[in-house]
């Protein structure tokens, strides 16, 4: 580092790397990861789509894959991913008002959004199976 | 004409448009924001339409999607998705890829995937609920 010399000695941003792990820290990247996931999932459901508007032959198709077991585990995935973003997205409006950035707040937050996003996903599926057999 | 006003970074020109160091506002997150609140009952109810029509055969979905309250969900439903969807990978992109020519065709490439899949819904619903 000293061989750079005439380099200003700012500080560095820290990164990643230096911060311990925090609750916060994790739901902000799940938060990423699920509007990731749902971009694509978004394509599942307009190919379900399609295939309703064209033929009932590809219509039993796409409805035999969905509902396979591989298919259930990836719809199962895509609620779940749904409702995380969607209660990450509320604690955005609340931080939008400036509320909810105190210790105990934002942690409380972080808790609600994962704690929600799984108890929802199990009554949702519940709720699922008892309606539909 | 040695004011304080001057002092700015900004060019006088820069400083009445307002738009900040990057150059387009708050276009983006207020859109983001706007899209996103929309999402929120458009989102629940399309997810009630399709657990009801889950598992039904062919006839019955065509009969309820058809139906024009549940069409119109639908369609501001994959409207707003389809904005979020591009205003967030945008960020994603602009986070992670640096190489400029490489993040261009990326960003050209979620337009060309939000409008695709936005356009392809989009005329699923129109088709179903107009019964062609």
């Amino acid at each position: 580092m000293s061989d750079m010399a005439g380099a200003a000695q700012r500080p560095l941003s820290p990164h990643l790397q230096i911060y311990r792990p925090m609750l916060t820290m994790m739901m902000s990247i799940v938060h990423r990861i699920t509007g990731v996931a749902l971009y694509f999932g978004t394509a599942l459901l307009v190919i379900w789509l399609v295939a309703v508007a064209s033929t009932t032959k590809s219509f039993d198709a796409v409805n035999g894959l969905y509902g396979s077991w591989f298919g259930l585990i990836v719809l199962v995935g895509y609620s779940w991913a749904l409702i995380h973003h969607l209660l990450g997205g509320l604690r955005h409006f609340v931080w939008d008002t400036g509320a909810g950035f105190g210790p105990e707040a934002r942690e409380l937050l972080a808790k609600l959004t994962i704690g929600g996003s799984i108890a929802l996903t199990i009554l949702l599926w519940i709720a699922i199976f008892l309606m539909k057999g | 004409m040695s004011g304080p006003s001057n002092s700015s970074m900004l060019t006088p020109r820069r400083r009445v448009a307002g738009l900040g160091s990057a150059r387009s506002g708050t276009g983006h997150f207020w859109l983001q924001r706007v899209t996103a609140l929309a999402n929120v009952p458009l989102v629940l109810l399309s997810l009630a339409i399709i657990i009801c029509v889950a598992g039904e055969d062919h006839g019955f979905v065509l009969e309820v999607l058809g139906n024009p309250v549940v069409a119109i969900i639908l369609l501001l439903t994959l409207l707003s998705v389809v904005f979020h969807m591009r205003l967030g990978m945008q960020i994603v992109i602009e986070d992670y890829v640096h190489a400029e020519g490489c993040k261009v065709l990326c960003l050209i490439a979620n337009t060309f995937f939000t409008v695709a899949v936005g356009c392809a819904g989009a005329f699923a619903i129109l088709k179903i609920s107009f019964g062609g």
